[in-house]
């Protein structure tokens, strides 16, 4: 499941997939003084997977590591820099102009805030309307039929009320579902939902996950979750990868991943994650030290080692490490899973029970 | 059991209504809640609950729409309400009672410098000179683990971490009796919320500080929390210690609300609450949560009181009333 250079290689959707990424990177150039070249930052540095129709997979990671990028990139907002994004048969690469545009209307995205996603200028009904008549739906009762249509479906009733009001009217809730229709209008087959229940309060938040899988299964879409908080996760996606600093470290089932984490990243990630529990306050966190690194210059070899609490000097920061498949379709793209450091390195197998 | 820690800070019956053109919004109607030394108030509601309302109250930074706004708070023995604005704003703002405001990382001021923002209150309300004020905010920004060669940075070229960290030390560089945090890790990353939580708890610890914590997040709230204070449409309906709180939640929408957290470690389907919270211009009469309650009956359309219950907890819902409790058995309470 390796390519040449050991990124990793997700694929589980033999040959029927809906989205393919192969060895994307979205590098930015730096610009010195307005010109002259000042090297890059490596936003996402080889990522490779596929997503077949009808599946969710959700995407984890800090601010800062690659995880906009890659859904800008796959959303079309965003050129390749190597590598190549196919999805339902078009390649992205090689897209320019109003075929860009018809691969665009194809997926929905959903943002993070619902507030400053929706302009306040304009009525819902408006807002709704948009997207329909950029994609040429020029027949009024066309448009309206199918604005009712989504409208019912997101569960914004009575419907002649909800039309004629602007966002600031709607709760936070509400406004959520605005957006999720507005990404839904145009009958997707992907939908990029980019932390669509973050900035929600805590009694909504599950009304809208739910809400999106009823869609999913539904419409039979396939979904990207893109999120830092792992405790949503388990109610929504099939796959789930995350990544650090541009690349993909550790990709398994969702279950596999939430209850055996591999990678000393997603345990840290894990455990920082909390459940209400008054024993939380009797116990100081264990962090892993400094902040994640600059994609400008990013750390040799494995790119989590200066901060890695089972870093082995001499390999973690010199070989990159390729990934190694601890049980069926669990990937982790650590060192510590090498049957070879297993075998020589005692600690790093009471590491691997302990943990 | 220990014996308590003394009381710093005491609201009894505190009001903040704003006016609009259609009427007072009752943001803050009628709280009371403690907060003892060294220990850490967590209030937790949703949005528009009026919970930064009651941090602005206490602080008495009201906005200019502001009408009635009465009740009491005691900060030690000494009731702050009666201080005429200029002797509040020179003893206890910022001297006795700081405030880290919600999105603190984007309050900063973006062209000044890290260390004379945080040197600034002790200047400016403790009468420092710049090189004493200079000397604690660099032991601060030690303490809360920003790294001294920041004090020349820029708001700017920090992490959101660092500058959530900066805008703490801004806080405590007064050493204050009581920090509102407002909201502190909502736009963080986990492993960062999760490294200024324990920064929160070792402060906590080492500082003659104590702590009100407003948030909409129960998970992270657990982290800090002493005491919780449920807050709905302008109201606390439950008051109590923590660890109760967290095991057997007593109030209706406390229950609702524990019930809306997606939980890491465990697999049960969360639940979330139907309806929308009232609105803050014409509250609903009686118990303001009725409508979206799923034990509501016939008592609820009156304003129940604060209900003691196992000792020191308080409750303002009817089915903690001894009587009611007595008549009607099927409508006690199990968790």
């Amino acid at each position: 499941m390796n390519n040449d250079n050991g990124h990793m290689e997700i694929s589980h959707t033999n040959g029927q997939a809906l989205l393919q990424i192969k060895d994307l990177h979205v590098w930015y150039e730096l610009k010195r003084f307005g010109f002259g070249h000042a090297g890059y930052v490596r936003a996402v540095d080889g990522i490779t997977f596929d997503l077949a129709q009808g599946e969710a997979i959700a995407c984890v990671g800090e601010s800062g590591c690659g995880k906009s990028s890659l859904m800008k990139t796959i959303l079309g907002l965003n050129i390749p820099t190597k590598g190549d994004v196919v999805f339902d048969d078009t390649s992205l690469s090689a897209t320019k102009g109003e075929e860009l545009r018809q691969y665009r209307s194809k997926i929905g995205y959903i943002q993070q805030d619902p507030f400053g996603a929706l302009p306040p200028f304009m009525t819902i009904e408006r807002i709704l309307e948009e997207p329909l008549m950029i994609n040429g739906v020029t027949d009024k009762e066309e448009r309206r039929r199918r604005i009712a249509k989504i409208l019912e479906e997101v569960k914004l009733t009575p419907i002649n009320e909800v039309l004629p009001k602007y966002p600031h009217m709607l709760s936070g809730g509400q406004q959520q579902r605005v957006v999720i229709a507005r990404a839904m209008v145009m009958n997707p087959k992907l939908l990029v939902a980019d932390e669509p229940v973050s900035m929600l309060d805590a009694s909504v938040r599950v009304e809208i996950l739910r809400l999106l899988r009823k869609l999913q299964e539904s419409h039979n879409l396939a979904v990207i979750y893109i999120t830092h908080d792992l405790s949503t996760v388990r109610y929504f996606s099939e796959f789930i990868f995350v990544m650090y600093a541009g690349e993909v470290i550790e990709f398994a089932r969702m279950e596999d991943l939430l209850d055996d984490p591999k990678h000393p990243y997603t345990h840290a990630l894990l455990d920082a994650s909390s459940d209400p529990n008054a024993d939380n306050a009797l116990v100081y966190r264990e962090i892993p030290k400094g902040e994640p690194p600059s994609l400008v210059n990013p750390p040799p070899a494995c790119r989590f080692h200066p901060r890695c609490p089972h870093f082995m000097p001499g390999l973690c920061d010199v070989k990159d490490p390729p990934n190694f498949e601890v049980s069926p379709r669990h990937l982790v793209n650590c060192w510590l899973y090498d049957p070879e450091v297993q075998a020589t390195n005692l600690e790093s197998i009471s590491v691997n029970n302990a943990v | 059991m220990d014996q308590p820690n003394e009381t710093v800070l005491r609201a009894r019956n505190l009001r903040l209504y704003f006016q609009t053109r259609r009427g007072p919004v009752q943001a803050v109607d009628g709280v009371d809640f403690d907060l003892r030394k060294n220990e850490a108030t967590v209030i937790i509601g949703e949005s528009g609950c009026g919970k930064s309302s009651l941090a602005k109250a206490i602080l008495r930074l009201l906005p200019r729409n502001a009408g009635t706004y009465d009740g009491e708070v005691w900060l030690h023995d000494q009731n702050i309400m009666l201080l005429n604005d200029e002797s509040f704003r020179k003893e206890i703002r910022w001297r006795r009672i700081s405030m880290v405001p919600q999105a603190a990382m984007n309050a900063l001021n973006p062209v000044m410098r890290i260390g004379d923002q945080v040197s600034e209150p002790a200047i400016v309300h403790m009468n420092m000179t710049k090189e004493d004020a200079t000397k604690s905010a660099v032991r601060m920004l030690e303490h809360v683990g920003v790294p001294i060669d920041f004090l020349h940075r820029y708001a700017f070229e920090l992490s959101g971490g660092m500058r959530q960290r900066s805008a703490l030390a801004m806080a405590l560089v007064t050493l204050p009796d009581v920090v509102i945090l407002d909201e502190p890790t909502s736009a963080l990353d986990v492993l960062t919320q999760a490294s200024i939580m324990n920064l929160m708890k070792r402060m906590k610890k080492e500082l003659e500080t104590s702590f009100i914590l407003i948030t909409h997040d129960i998970a992270t709230s657990s982290e800090l929390a002493d005491n919780v204070a449920v807050m709905y449409a302008g109201q606390i309906v439950e008051v109590g210690d923590a660890r109760r709180f967290f095991t057997k939640p007593l109030h209706p929408y406390s229950h609702a609300l524990m019930a809306s957290v997606p939980r890491l470690r465990e697999t049960i389907e969360p639940e979330f609450i139907t309806g929308q919270p009232p609105s803050l211009l014409n509250p609903p009469t009686g118990c303001r949560f009725k409508d979206r309650c799923p034990k509501r009956f016939d008592k609820c359309d009156e304003a129940p009181p604060m209900f003691i219950e196992e000792g020191d907890r308080q409750v303002r819902c009817w089915l903690y009333d001894d009587a009611i409790q007595m008549s009607r058995p099927e409508y006690q309470v199990v968790a």
